[in-house]
């Protein structure tokens, strides 16, 4: 079953067409990543699937069903571009919020006040948010999206701004509630914070998806024979020929391409022959960042 | 339905638990008061140091003058002038007056004031105005007037309007200046109302557009709740403050009156004496009772409600352009202004035709501007008091009101894509087009 499903989506605006065409799945209770470089089209996608925009084309399912006007409240949305009410105070603030995504007075106070405790700040309640720093107003915008315990949560850029501390904090959020079963959606243009949180992602440039799956699928398919040394004693590099070629090399390990044709057996044959230690050997594989890079090429050629 | 209940709740109960609230609420009457009153203090004053005045009299005038006029005291001598001039030097007395001898041909009367300070303004007009009497007197008899014709001359000139149709309201020679009073009031406040509360809507859409806290919001309901919310939220702020400032006006006012009325003796002796000459001065004293007989033949069981109801639409109509103008605005202040004219025009020419419909509440321009829904919520309100025909404030009611449909839906078309777009330049031609988009 696909929390969140998009076919043949399209947004139109005056000018350019910001999401053009775009179909995928996503599958209930995963950490979805969807990456792109700027102007790709994410945030456009995200205000479609948040009901703040509505699709040129196309049609988006949330749980099976048609977009309707009850899904904004199961949906938590963080948007990149944050901000609260400067001169409300926290407490007001967050519950104002969260009534409006159609909690109860009782219920929001409840729930808020679980959060706070948890990210133990409960004595920010009467504390005006102008009067916080950004990374606290992040906490506080994080509980803001979550506190109506949606099943689908949007993160748009959730740890710009933060320092590594609540950076870790929030991770540990997400996963927790991706534990407990809420999917979520994580949209960034730093794949590297992507390869850690996300099982699977979707890679958009330009308006369109360039690439879909499993992220350790997507780094096999683009395994390109880049390997790892480590080894006793001095690297013969006259023994690798035009077959090889070292892309890096200091004194604990080297990196080393295998050329067209050419592959790590052997490599290996080749500096066992020169009765050189081998202490460890692995396959490099392409960080996403690559992979894009890679892919984003071909689709602009 | 309860979304946009909890959008008026934040945005009334954040404005209205400020201290620049009550502040606004409970200093501003006080500063207006305080304004008044001083003003009126100095306007009354004038001069207020007792001048001694010898009056050298070659015309015959003496017995004819009163001896004492506000801050001036008379006294005449049969001195030479030189003589009190030594005096005046000495200090004895503060001025010397010359009346010349009369001469019934001249129509030029010279009185020389000797003195080494001028007299103040309020002070010579009151030595002209004793002695224009007694000289036109003078002339009269010259002319062969008798002292019982003269007696008779004066004419007091009232213009009394009766009524053609029985069953209008019975009509006295102020009912013109008294509606003409309120309906000025009315519309300087409704002016005043439209323009500042409508301006917070401005503000208060802008700021969260700048602060982006509007991605969030608009995740959870719909732009037209957020901008009706925000309309009807601040403007019954508006009627809060006004509501108190009813309330402590009719308070103030009623225990003036007690402390005033009833306590005299208690009060400023210089105010009481004005006051107590003020009621002892019959026509003053009659003035003041047709002005009150003509405030309550006023229908203020109909107009009262009226005035709210055009506030409402007026303060709605305006509210929802600012709404889009603040939706539109980026952070550049000079776009934001080229914007706002496009509300403040129309609003402040309103304005203008209202002041004018106060002193002629029947000319075509005050008839027309009453009906057409863009002025009508200002210029209305200044007519009802000189009791318009029902037809013309059904027919303004009824085009206000669809008016305010149509502008609350335009303005929620700029609103819902000027909230979400940043950095683009608000041109009136990008405005038109945001019109047309579609969600």
């Amino acid at each position: 079953m696909n929390i969140l499903s998009l076919r043949n989506v399209v947004k139109r605006y005056e000018k350019h067409t910001a999401v053009n065409d775009v179909s995928f799945d996503i599958p209930k209770g995963k950490i979805f990543g969807m990456l792109g470089p700027n102007g790709a089209g994410k945030t456009s996608l995200i205000r479609m699937i948040t009901s703040i925009t509505k699709a040129d084309e196309g049609k988006i399912l949330i749980d099976g069903e048609p977009l309707n006007a009850m899904h904004p409240m199961q949906i938590g949305y963080l948007p990149e571009e944050r901000g609260l009410y400067k001169k409300m105070k926290v407490g007001e603030q967050l519950l104002y919020l969260a009534r409006l995504k159609g909690l109860t007075q009782k219920d929001a106070r409840n729930k808020l006040n679980g959060w706070l405790e948890k990210f133990e700040i409960t004595d920010w309640w009467n504390k005006k948010v102008g009067e916080l720093s950004k990374g606290m107003q992040q906490k506080v915008q994080f509980i803001a999206c979550v506190v109506h315990d949606p099943k689908l949560m949007i993160l748009d850029e959730p740890f710009s701004g933060l320092d590594p501390i609540n950076t870790n904090l929030i991770k540990d959020e997400i996963y927790e509630m991706n534990k407990n079963g809420t999917s979520i959606i994580f949209s960034t243009h730093r794949m590297e914070q992507v390869e850690q949180i996300c099982e699977e992602i979707v890679l958009m440039n330009q308006g369109k998806v360039v690439l879909e799956g499993n992220v350790k699928n997507i780094k096999n398919d683009f395994r390109d024979d880049k390997f790892e040394l480590e080894f006793d004693g001095q690297f013969p590099s006259d023994m690798l020929g035009d077959s090889f070629e070292i892309l890096k090399d200091d004194a604990i390990s080297c990196v080393i391409q295998a050329k067209e044709g050419h592959d790590s057996n052997e490599l290996l044959r080749g500096l066992m022959d020169k009765n050189i230690k081998i202490n460890s050997f692995k396959e490099v594989l392409p960080s996403l960042n690559d992979i894009f890079i890679k892919k984003v090429g071909e689709s602009n050629e | 339905m309860s979304k946009v209940n909890l959008i008026i709740g934040r945005e009334y109960w954040t404005r209205v638990k400020t201290k620049t609230f009550l502040l606004t609420t409970f200093l501003a009457p006080i500063a207006i008061a305080l304004f008044y009153a001083v003003l009126i203090f100095f306007m009354t004053r004038g001069s207020d140091k007792t001048k001694n005045i010898t009056i050298i009299d070659k015309a015959g005038l003496a017995e004819k003058i009163e001896m004492k006029k506000n801050n001036l005291v008379f006294d005449l001598s049969n001195e030479s002038l030189v003589q009190l001039k030594e005096k005046y030097k000495a200090g004895d007395i503060d001025g010397i007056i010359e009346l010349p001898p009369l001469d019934s041909t001249q129509d030029k009367y010279n009185i020389v004031y000797h003195a080494d300070k001028a007299l103040a303004l309020d002070e010579s007009s009151a030595i002209e105005k004793m002695f224009s009497k007694p000289i036109r007197d003078y002339k009269m008899t010259a002319f062969g007037f008798e002292q019982s014709q003269l007696d008779k001359i004066d004419t007091d000139i009232e213009i009394s309007p009766q009524t053609v149709n029985e069953t209008e309201k019975e009509l006295s020679s102020i009912t013109g200046l008294v509606s003409s009073g309120v309906g000025f009031i009315v519309g300087t406040v409704l002016f005043f109302v439209i323009m500042i509360f409508g301006s917070q809507v401005m503000r208060g859409v802008n700021e969260e557009k700048l602060n982006r806290i509007v991605e969030v919001l608009i995740s959870s309901v719909k732009p037209i709740q957020l901008m009706l919310g925000k309309v009807i939220g601040i403007g019954l702020v508006g009627l809060t403050q006004f509501g108190i400032w009813a309330i402590l006006g009719s308070v103030i006012s009623i225990g003036a009156l007690a402390f005033f009325g009833l306590d005299a003796g208690m009060a400023d002796p210089a105010a009481n004496e004005m006051a107590a000459e003020a009621m002892a001065n019959p026509e003053i004293k009659s003035k003041m009772a047709e002005i009150l007989k003509e405030l309550s033949t006023i229908n203020w069981g109909l107009i009262i409600p009226l005035y709210f109801v055009y506030f409402l639409l007026g303060y709605m109509m305006y509210a929802s352009v600012f709404a889009a103008v603040g939706a539109a605005a980026g952070d550049d202040v000079n776009e934001a202004q080229a914007l706002t004219t496009v509300v403040m025009v129309p609003l402040a020419a309103a304005f203008y035709i209202a002041i004018s419909a106060a002193q002629s509440p029947d000319s075509t321009l005050a008839v027309w501007s009453s009906i057409i829904p863009i002025s009508a919520p200002v210029v209305m309100p200044v007519r009802l008091a000189s009791g318009p025909p029902a037809w013309e404030i059904i027919l303004s009611v009824v085009l206000c009101a669809l008016f305010v449909v149509f502008m609350i839906w335009l303005a929620s078309r700029i609103y819902r894509v000027g909230i979400m777009m940043y950095g683009k330049k608000a041109s009136f031609k990008e405005l038109a087009k945001w019109i047309a988009y579609r969600d």
